[in-house]
Order: C-alpha cells, then sequence, then structure tokens
C-alpha cells in the first residue's frame, strides 16, 4: 500500500451505512410502467428510436446518442413504448424532461446478445464504440458519457487510472455492496478501461470504513498482471470527490479549470467499471444498477440491482416504506442529494442511493443565525475556500470579489452548511451566487456580441459611404474635366468672331442723339428768345449732329454684321421696334396729310420719308412675327427661369419684410443700431425691387403681353403698402420722440429727418412707378420723343442741383438739396431705364 | 403524494451558536475559580452583576431595533461579553464603573454596530477601554492577593464584598484589600533594576504565584476550547508566541531594565486575552492565516505597550488596535485555493 495523501478540511458526518448491508444485493421486483429520461447523463439528450405502441425487447436500444457527449438507451425489460413525453425526472430543479415510458409485458424478453470474444483483438476506436452504444455513463455523480473518457488517451498521455471507490457520502452503500458481490466483473471492467487507456498505474481509492469490501477486493486482485493498488483512505467526506481523491491519493491538485486528464490522470467510478465489464463480456447494455434504499422510513433498508426507469415507489414498496414516517425523500446522499417530491420518479444511471427519511432523521434546518465569522467553515473547506468571505459577498451581492475569492472552485459539498453553528444555508447562497454570476456573464456576453455587431454594421455603412463618396468625386471631376474642355472650346469659337456690342452701340447712338436734341432745344430757345450764343450753339447742334450720325452709322453697320441666326430674337424689342416703325409711319402720315393740306413742305421728300418709314414698319412687322414663332418654341425654356426670378423675387420680399419688422421693432424698443437696421433695410428694399423687376422683366420678355398688366398692379401694390408703412413710421417716430431728450432728441430728430425723406423717396418712388406703368402701358403708342424729353429734363435737373449742391454751403440747405438730388437722379435713372426699353433699335 | 423540497446538505451538525457561547463560558470556570480563590468573591459578583445588565441591555436594545428578543437572547453572546469584561474589571470596581462598561459594550460596540456579528471592534475591550481612560482611579485599583493579607483565607466577606461594590462601605475600609498588580509595581519601580524592584516588591516576590495560578487556569480553559474546536491555535499560538519572543529578545540583551518572558506570558491579562479575547471571531481577521498575523501583533503589540506605554497592561488598546487592522489583513491572507499556484490577493473586483 502506497502512502495516502491528505486534503484540507473533510467533515465526518454520521455514517448510516450499516443499516443497509445487512443483506446481500436483491433484485427488485419488475415494475408495470418504467420510464426512462431522454437525459440521464452530462451532454445532448438521446434521440429516440422507436415509436408509441412499438413492441421492444430488454436490451434494445430505444434512443440514440446526439453528438460525441451522449449517451444511447436501452430497454430495461421487454415491453410496448406507452408514450413518449414529459414525466417529472430526478433533478433539483424538480422540472418535467422527456421520457419514453414502457408498459413492461412480464416476460422480460432479452433481445439476443452476445459479448466480444476477444476485446484485445479490436480496434481501440471499435471497443470504444461498443462501450458507447451499450449507454454507459459514469454511475457515480454526474453521469459523464463513460466513452469520452476512454478516449482521452488520443490526445492526454494518461499515466494513473483511479478507481473511485471511497463511497464517501454516509448512507449510501451501494459501491460497498458491488465490492463485496462482483469484484471479478470489476477487476474485468478495470480490464478493459486498463487496454484502452495504458496507464502505468491504477489505483483503487477505498475509505477506510468498507472493511469487508477491502478484503474482497485484495483477494480477487491476488496474482493480478495489473499494477493496481488499493489505497485505503481514512473516512472523511468529501474523500470521494474527483479532485479529492487525486488529492489524496497522488498529492497532486488539479488546476482550478482543467479536467484530471490534463495532469494524466483519469478517474472512473467503480460501478461503472462492472458496468463496463458487462458491456464488453456479456454485451449486455446499461439497463439495471445497484440502488440503496435506506433511512428510518423504510423497514428493510437494503440494496437493490433496480432496472433503469423503474419508479422510486416500487423500490419504496421493496424495502416496506412506513408511508406515515416518511418526511423527505433524498435521491443520492444526505450531503449532496436532491430532494424528491414526488415517488413516480424513475431510477436513472446515476441513482445510487435513496434516502426515505423520517422527521427525526433529516428535520427542517433551524431558523438562520447572524454569522459570527466563527471560522468552522474555513476549517472544513475541502477546496480551502473562505466560505464565510463567500457567504458574506454573494449575499451583498459583491460577486466581483466573490469570484476573487474562488468562488468557481466551490464544489457544494455542504461540509460548510454542516459544520455552521448559525444554520446558515451556505450553498445556496452560493449557488445563488455562481447562477448569479453566469447570467450576468451571458448578458455580457450578448451585450458584448451586440456591441460588436452594431460597431462592425457601423464600419460598413461608413465603408459604403465613403465609397459612394469617391464615386461621387470621380464623377464630378469627370464631369468638370469635360466642362472645361467645352468651356476651352467655346471661348476659342467666340473668341475668333468679334464680339459686335450691338446694345452698347445703341446706346452710344441714342445718347448721341438726345445730346443733338438737346443742342437743337438750346439753339431754338436761343432763336426764339434772341438771346445767347447762337452760333457757338449751331457749332454744337452740328456737332451733335455729326456724332449722331456717326453712332447711328456704326450702329448700322454692326447690326447688319450681326448673324441673322443668333439674333437672339428679343422678340420684345422686335415687337416695339415695329410699334415704333408704325408710330413713325403713321406719324410721317400725319405730316404728309399736314404738308398737303396747308400745301407747304417738301411733299416728295415727305412722301419719300413716308414710304421709307412704311418699309421699315413692314420689315419690323415681319421681324417680329418671325420672331414670335421662334420665340413660342423658347417659352418653353424661359418658363424655369421665370420661376426662378419668381422666387427670388418673393424671397427678396420676405427678407425685406423681415427686416421691416426688425426695424420696427428696434424703433418701438429705442434708437440702438437703428442706423444699421435702416441700412440693411434699404438695401433690401432695393434688392426686392431689382428683383421684381427682373422678374417682371423676364416676365414680359417671355413674350405674354398680358403679364406685365397684371405683374404691374402687384409691384403698385407693394409700393403702395411700402408708402403707408413709411408712413407709419414716421407717425410713430414723431411719437417718439416726444418723449425723447437731449442728445437722444437730437439723435432721434435726426433719424426722424431720415425717415421723412425716406418717406418721401417712398412716395416719389410709388409715383414714379405710377409714371412708369403709365409709360410701360402706354409702350405701344409712346411718345418717345417725350419720353426722350423728360429723360434728358431729369438729368439736366440733376446736373443743376449737383451745380448747386457745389455751391451751396449752409448745412441745413445741402440737406434738403442732396435729399433733392437723390430724388432727381432716381427719377433721370428711371426715366433712362424706361426710354432705353422702348428705344427702337 | 407531496413531500418537500429542499436543497442538499439535509443534514446538519447539531451545532448551534448558543451551544458555542455555553462551552466558552464553561471554559472559563478554572479562571472564574482561581481569581475568587485568590483575590475574594468581587470577581463573582461582577460577573453575576454584569451578565444581569448585559441581559437586560440586550433585550433593551433588542426590543428598540425590533428584532426578535429571545431569538437574540438565547444565543448566549452577551453573557460571554460581559464575562469577559467583569473579569477584567478589579473585584472592589463599584457598581455603576460595571454597569457604564456593559452598556457601552452591549448597546454601543455591538448593537449599534448591527448587532452579533457586525461589530468591528470587541465589545469587552471598547468597554475596558473606555473605563480606564474614564476612571483611572477605579479602574487601577486592583485586590492584593489573600496570600499577603495574612495565614488562612483572609478575603473580605462576601457580604462586606458586596457592600464595598455597591457603595455602602467606605472606601478606608477595601483599601487595605487592595494592591498593586505585578505590572504595575514593575511599571512603576522608579529606577531600579528589574532585580532590585522583584526583592523590594511583597507583591512581585511573594504574591506572584497567584497571577501565575489564575493565567494557569486560563490556559486549561483555552485548551478545553482548542480540544473542542472552539478555537483554532492560529491566533492564540502566534501571539503568545510573539509575545514570548519579543521579551525574551530584550530580556536577553537587558535583564536589568525588561521583565522576563515567563513574566509577561503568566501575568496580567496576556492568558486570557490569548484564548478567550482575541479568539472572538467576529472582530478578528477571517483565515487562518490572517489569524496568525492578527494574534502575532496583538503579542508584539502588547509587549510594546507593557514596556513602554503609559498603562500597565496593553491588552485593551492591542485588541482594538488589531481589530481596526483585521479587515486589511483579510485582503492579503486568503488561502491557497485547491487548484491554485498561488493565492489571491487584494480586494478583487470593484471596490
Amino acid at each position: 500500500m502506497g502512502k495516502v495523501f491528505a486534503f484540507h478540511g473533510g467533515i465526518h458526518p454520521p455514517e448510516n451505512k450499516k443499516q443497509s448491508t445487512r443483506t446481500p444485493i436483491r433484485k427488485a421486483p419488475l415494475p408495470k410502467l418504467l420510464y426512462l429520461p431522454l437525459q440521464q447523463h452530462i451532454g445532448m439528450a438521446a434521440s429516440p428510436l422507436v415509436n408509441v405502441g412499438d413492441r421492444v425487447l430488454k436490451g434494445q436500444m430505444i434512443a440514440e446518442p446526439v453528438g460525441r457527449i451522449s449517451a444511447s438507451l436501452h430497454a430495461p425489460t421487454s415491453g410496448t413504448i406507452r408514450s413518449i413525453g414529459p414525466h417529472p425526472v430526478p433533478h433539483a430543479s424538480g422540472l418535467e424532461s422527456d421520457c419514453i415510458v414502457i408498459e413492461s409485458d412480464g416476460q422480460d424478453e432479452w433481445l439476443e446478445h452476445k459479448g466480444l470474444e476477444d476485446y484485445t483483438q479490436l480496434e481501440p476506436s471499435a471497443l470504444i464504440e461498443h462501450i458507447r452504444r451499450c449507454g454507459i455513463a459514469g454511475m457515480g455523480g454526474a453521469g459523464f458519457p463513460t466513452d469520452v473518457k476512454l478516449h482521452l488517451g488520443d490526445d492526454h498521455i494518461v499515466n494513473t487510472l483511479i478507481i473511485n471507490a471511497a463511497e464517501c457520502e454516509p448512507y449510501i452503500t451501494a459501491d460497498d455492496m458491488l465490492m463485496r458481490e462482483r469484484a471479478h466483473e470489476i477487476l474485468g471492467g478495470i480490464r478493459v478501461i486498463s487496454h484502452l487507456l495504458k496507464p502505468s498505474h491504477i489505483m483503487i481509492g477505498i475509505e477506510d470504513n468498507k472493511s469487508h469490501a477491502i478484503h474482497t477486493l485484495e483477494s480477487v486482485l491476488k496474482g493480478c498482471d495489473l499494477n493496481i493498488d488499493i489505497r485505503v483512505v481514512p473516512t472523511k467526506y468529501p474523500s470521494g470527490g474527483e479532485r479529492q481523491l487525486i488529492q489524496l491519493l497522488t498529492g497532486l491538485e488539479v488546476p482550478s479549470g482543467h479536467i484530471p486528464a490534463d495532469i494524466g490522470i483519469v478517474c472512473q467510478n467503480i460501478g461503472t467499471t462492472a458496468a463496463i465489464y458487462r458491456a464488453v463480456h456479456h454485451g449486455e447494455p446499461l439497463i439495471s444498477r445497484i440502488v440503496t434504499v435506506t433511512g428510518d422510513a423504510v423497514a428493510q433498508p437494503q440494496n437493490l440491482e433496480a432496472l433503469i426507469g423503474t419508479p422510486f415507489a416500487d423500490l419504496l414498496d421493496a424495502a416496506n416504506v412506513y408511508e406515515n414516517k416518511l418526511y423527505r425523500l433524498v435521491m443520492g446522499g444526505p450531503m449532496m442529494g436532491v430532494t424528491i417530491e414526488h415517488d413516480q420518479i424513475p431510477v436513472i444511471k446515476t441513482t445510487n442511493c435513496i434516502i426515505a427519511a423520517t422527521i427525526d432523521e433529516m428535520p427542517p434546518a433551524p431558523p438562520e443565525q447572524p454569522c459570527i465569522r466563527c471560522n468552522m467553515c474555513e476549517q472544513v473547506c475541502p477546496v480551502t475556500l473562505l466560505p464565510q468571505q463567500l457567504y458574506w459577498f454573494s449575499k451583498g451581492r459583491e460577486f466581483d470579489k466573490a469570484k476573487h475569492h474562488n468562488l468557481f472552485d466551490c464544489i457544494e459539498c455542504g461540509a460548510c452548511a454542516y459544520v455552521c453553528p448559525s444554520s446558515i444555508p451556505l450553498v445556496q447562497y452560493y449557488r445563488f451566487a455562481k447562477s448569479e454570476i453566469r447570467t450576468e456573464e451571458a448578458e455580457q456576453r450578448k451585450a458584448d456580441h451586440a456591441r460588436e455587431r452594431f460597431e462592425a454594421r457601423q464600419a460598413r455603412l461608413e465603408r459604403e459611404q465613403e465609397e459612394k463618396e469617391a464615386r461621387r468625386k470621380a464623377r464630378a471631376e469627370e464631369a468638370a474635366r469635360a466642362q472645361k474642355a467645352r468651356k476651352s472650346a467655346e471661348t476659342e469659337t467666340t473668341a475668333a468672331e468679334p464680339v459686335q456690342d450691338i446694345n452698347a452701340l445703341k446706346t452710344a447712338a441714342a445718347v448721341a442723339r438726345t445730346k443733338l436734341k438737346k443742342a437743337q432745344k438750346a439753339l431754338d430757345a436761343a432763336r426764339d428768345s434772341g438771346e445767347g450764343d447762337i452760333p457757338a450753339l449751331e457749332a454744337a447742334v452740328q456737332a451733335a449732329q455729326t456724332s449722331s450720325e456717326q453712332a447711328q452709322q456704326a450702329l448700322e453697320k454692326a447690326e447688319g454684321a450681326k448673324p441673322a441666326a443668333p439674333a437672339a430674337v428679343d422678340t420684345k424689342q422686335l415687337k416695339t421696334a415695329a410699334a415704333v416703325a408704325r408710330t413713325k409711319l403713321k406719324k410721317a402720315q400725319k405730316a404728309l396729310d399736314a404738308a398737303r393740306e396747308s400745301g407747304e413742305g417738301d411733299l416728295a421728300t415727305l412722301e419719300a420719308a413716308l414710304k421709307a418709314a412704311q418699309e421699315s414698319a413692314d420689315q419690323a412687322q415681319q421681324a417680329f412675327e418671325q420672331a414670335e414663332s421662334g420665340a413660342s418654341t423658347d417659352a418653353a425654356a424661359a418658363g424655369p427661369d421665370l420661376k426662378q426670378l419668381k422666387t427670388a423675387a418673393a424671397v427678396a420680399r420676405t427678407k425685406l419684410k423681415k427686416a421691416r419688422d426688425a426695424l420696427k421693432n428696434a424703433e418701438d424698443k429705442g434708437l440702438e443700431g437703428l442706423d444699421k437696421l435702416r441700412a440693411t433695410l434699404t438695401t433690401l428694399e432695393q434688392k426686392a425691387d431689382e428683383a421684381d423687376k427682373a422678374y417682371k422683366d423676364a416676365e414680359s420678355a417671355a413674350g405674354a403681353s398680358a403679364a406685365p398688366a397684371q405683374a404691374a398692379p402687384i409691384d403698385m401694390k407693394a409700393l403702395k403698402q411700402q408708402v403707408s408703412i413709411m408712413r407709419t413710421k414716421l407717425k410713430k417716430a414723431e411719437a417718439a420722440l416726444d418723449g425723447l431728450e437731449g442728445d437722444e432728441r437730437t439723435q432721434a430728430e435726426q433719424a426722424l429727418e431720415e425717415l421723412r425723406q425716406r418717406h418721401a423717396e417712398a412716395d416719389k418712388a410709388f409715383k414714379a412707378a405710377e409714371q412708369a406703368q403709365i409709360d410701360a402701358a402706354a409702350a405701344q403708342g409712346v411718345d418717345l420723343k417725350q419720353l426722350k424729353i423728360d429723360a434728358a429734363m431729369a438729368r439736366a435737373a440733376v446736373t443743376k442741383l449737383e451745380r448747386a449742391l457745389a455751391k451751396t454751403e449752409e448745412a441745413q440747405e445741402r440737406t434738403s438739396i442732396e435729399a433733392e438730388l437723390v430724388t432727381a437722379r432716381d427719377k433721370a435713372e428711371q426715366l433712362n431705364k424706361t426710354l432705353q426699353q422702348h428705344e427702337p433699335a | 403524494m407531496s413531500l418537500i423540497r429542499m436543497s442538499s446538505p439535509h443534514v446538519y451538525k447539531t451545532n448551534t451558536t448558543a451551544n458555542v457561547m455555553r462551552l466558552v463560558l464553561l471554559a472559563t470556570l478554572p479562571g472564574i475559580l482561581a481569581l475568587t480563590f485568590f483575590f475574594g468573591w468581587g470577581t463573582l459578583i461582577q460577573i453575576v452583576w454584569a451578565g444581569a445588565l448585559a441581559l437586560a441591555f440586550e433585550a433593551a436594545i433588542l426590543k428598540l431595533r425590533r428584532r426578535p428578543i429571545m431569538f437574540y437572547l438565547n444565543d448566549g453572546s452577551a453573557l460571554v461579553t460581559a464575562l469577559l469584561l467583569a473579569v477584567a474589571i478589579p473585584p472592589f470596581a463599584p457598581w455603576w464603573v460595571t454597569a457604564v462598561g456593559v452598556f457601552v459594550a452591549i448597546v454601543i460596540a455591538k448593537h449599534l454596530y448591527g448587532g452579533l456579528g457586525q461589530n468591528p471592534f470587541n465589545p469587552a475591550m471598547v468597554a475596558y477601554a473606555l473605563l480606564l481612560i474614564s476612571f483611572p482611579v477605579e479602574m487601577t485599583r486592583w485586590t492584593a492577593p489573600f496570600v499577603l493579607n495574612g495565614e488562612g483565607w483572609p478575603v473580605a466577606s462576601f457580604m462586606d464584598t458586596l457592600g464595598a461594590i455597591f457603595g455602602s462601605v467606605e472606601h478606608v475600609w477595601y483599601d487595605s484589600f487592595t494592591g498593586a498588580t505585578p505590572l504595575d509595581e514593575l511599571r512603576h519601580r522608579s529606577g531600579l533594576t528589574t532585580e532590585e524592584t522583584w526583592r523590594q516588591s511583597l507583591v512581585l516576590s511573594q504574591g506572584i504565584g497567584a497571577w501565575h495560578a489564575v493565567s494557569a487556569a486560563w490556559f486549561m480553559g483555552g485548551i478545553f476550547l482548542l480540544y473542542r474546536k472552539i478555537i483554532t491555535w492560529h491566533a492564540p499560538i502566534s501571539m503568545l508566541l510573539a509575545l514570548a519572543i519579543s521579551a525574551t529578545l530584550f530580556y536577553g540583551f537587558d535583564p536589568d531594565n525588561y521583565a522576563d518572558p515567563f513574566f509577561h506570558l503568566s501575568t496580567g491579562a496576556t492568558m486570557l486575552a490569548a484564548f478567550f479575547i482575541i479568539t472572538d471571531p467576529v472582530s478578528s481577521a477571517t483565515s487562518n492565516r490572517g489569524r496568525i498575523i492578527f494574534g502575532a501583533s496583538i503579542g508584539v503589540l502588547i509587549f510594546i505597550i507593557r514596556t513602554w506605554g503609559n498603562y500597565p497592561d496593553g491588552v485593551a488598546f492591542a485588541v482594538l488596535l488589531m481589530n481596526l487592522a483585521a479587515p486589511f489583513i483579510d485582503l492579503y491572507s486568503q488561502p491557497r485555493s485547491y487548484g491554485h499556484s498561488q493565492s489571491n490577493k487584494g480586494r478583487g473586483g470593484k471596490a
């Protein structure tokens, strides 16, 4: 016998093993109904192979494993499948799980089966597959599929095989009885495992309270060729814990988070070895196991060989249960077992014990008292944790600290709760903390996953956006390049043709004519009055005439040179020209008539002039008609532009209104910053007017002759409004003035003055607009001459005023003159514009 | 059939807090007997008086805190606190000194911190320290052992002692029964060497046996608690060792100025502290390793306070100081768990 090490802590609860070892193992009576949970092991649940109503034979596979970690299921007796569905199963949760229910036919008829002839000749994988098909899972506690552990030799070097026969939990004697009665089966099973894993050393760990079993095993092992050691360990709970037994037998600790195979050790329960033996040598799948039925509530505590799926009630009956004394039914040992609420719950592959306890035997836990940190739990903890610290952290939900104190190394053996003088259900606290942490971690994982996905999506969207942007840029560059190329080509062509600025020439000609007329007028006036320097005036007239003629010639030349096609068909102009021509014709006619009547004048000349006028009128009419037909097609193109202009005008008006409101506001409040606002307002007003004008022009240009008439009233209305607003402002300002004194008053007076001026301006502008409208309306029959004269007069007035301004020095007069000058200039400009508009080409 | 559903484990050791406290009380018996034998009835009277007060205060504060009174009274923790305070108080201390002490221990040091299991300081030591600072005259008037008073068993009679404690007897009367303790003698020796003091002092030369005997009695009680696994060896043994080692070092270098280690171990409250006071689980460090650190630190502190401090004995202050340090010790004394190559340090996680 080798050296036995020690593990930290451990307890010595009352063993209560003697009562169930007095009689040999007895076969449990065949139950009527068997409930076979599809999941009796760790891993994936098995998948049923049978249907309801099928007849099955004993040992027939009724469910096959799914995935690597899973175990198959066999019919424990012959009979009919009654149902496949949820049924209560032995689990701490008390939940139901899918079971196959077999109604036994009482014949217990075996499927034909036989053992492997010589497993040593088989491929290891074939042997393991055979064990897997026999549905063998660990029979100690967890129910880990055995074949998986036998595969371990592939990726782990296994040098030590430990057979766990410690059976440290009180009450349980199933393994003890198995060793006493079927030691040769155990040895056979160990041989199979040894053949597969080829360990250098095999140890059977067994507690020193099973002297009978130790003796039997020793005698069986006598003369055995395998290197098997029986290691007797002191009776101390939980020496049967896998990690604790490894420490006891080897002195090694399985690192936290690793499996024993990582340090070259494989552990198998001793019951599993017997099951392997039967599977290999007799071909019997795992369909029955030894179950200790004990506790003070049964008359004959004993070990029964029960078929998997046998309801607890049948076993309790076999042991003669005292129904009235039964208080608590525990599957497994008293330290780590689970309570069963229902006696129809079946025996599964891991059911080693059923304790039918009376209330005196397992009384309800006394009420929890405060923890006094007595440290007793630490003394018994087999994992060397600080249970009381874990308790405080779990209770206080300080899970980080609990984890730091190695909560997840806790094996939930219950030793700490067992010794606690304050009756604190410590294990429950740890389970709670563990599940909370697991939930938290799962949530964390989920959140991380979601975040990753979100980030990935965000990155993808960004990438797509960038790609799009890049494509757009490329396109824009391409377009810009094309545009450039086109433009350069265009400038080349336009550069080739000398620009004939006809408009400039026209203006020059008109100016020259005006000057001529002015000069003529001055001369006439001089002649009439008989005063002034007549010769000088005559010379001026002469010079003006010359220049006018020159200008006219240049214009005619340019017009003649102008290509016909790009005569970008200014329909309006043509129309005006036609109208003018007609007017001229009429005038000429009139003049001719008058001449005829009076019998004076050069009739021949007049007639010639008339003829010429008629011709020109016809020409103009023709040109107009021609252009109009072209313009109708252009009208569509002009549409959008018109709209745009309209919008612009509207926007300008809105701005103006806003500015006005602001001004009004400011005026109401006081005088600060008024000037600025006013300047803005003026600018805006101008802009609005400009926009309006542009709009009007465009509209009339679009060829709708009725349009100007329509647009004009709108403008008039606006102007009228403006004037009225100004008046209101003026009044307000005047009112405000009364309330002010000193500097402010002077300031305000100035402002008032300004306002008055502006009011006057607005009024004038209104009147001018009115005039302009009349002019425009009369455009067809306008007295161009009159217009021209008016314009000239206005200009003259401006000049006069300018001169007067230069001469005057008195401030007040100056301002009044300035105001007048502004008005005069406006008027002159207005008239000039009108003139230009109506002047014939 | 409906059976109860319970989580494992299904069996418990029949071991309760009340049981633990009863065993502690039982273990104090030798000490109480020795004190009574050498110093008269005072100790017993103080114990009964303090115990009654403790139960009353506990019941009152539980009622105020709306806690089940009998459930908590039954755990016996108040009695243990009262008893430890009573044996530390001089046998002739007036009744009100004890009353103030018990009030501070039960109401302030224990329940105002949350009751059993929640107090960071040892309640008896909080009370003792408070009394020592507040009533130095009453608290330092220890009784002389009977051997110094003459032949036979010349202790004050039970009724006289009762009268002295509850205030019906003149001071002068019990002055004849009081005297300095060995620690006092050695502390206030005014320039004499240890040996000279020893020869000069009656208490040291003749009466020291009483203290040795009392210490031995406490030690016996401690062994009983260790045997019954109520306490672990870690804190007491490390404290005694640390004290002995400190004393040996200084005594070895300068025997004229320092007392020998045996003197330190066997006088004053050393043994009482080692087995009954620093083993108070609530206010001490948690792990075994932590308790070794905790005990050893107290041992060193006791030596320091006794030798260079203002008070002749330093148990109360040493214990309170280390109570303060216990949570910190816990952070750095986690044991190495199974399957881990080293132990975790620090608080772990967020604060």
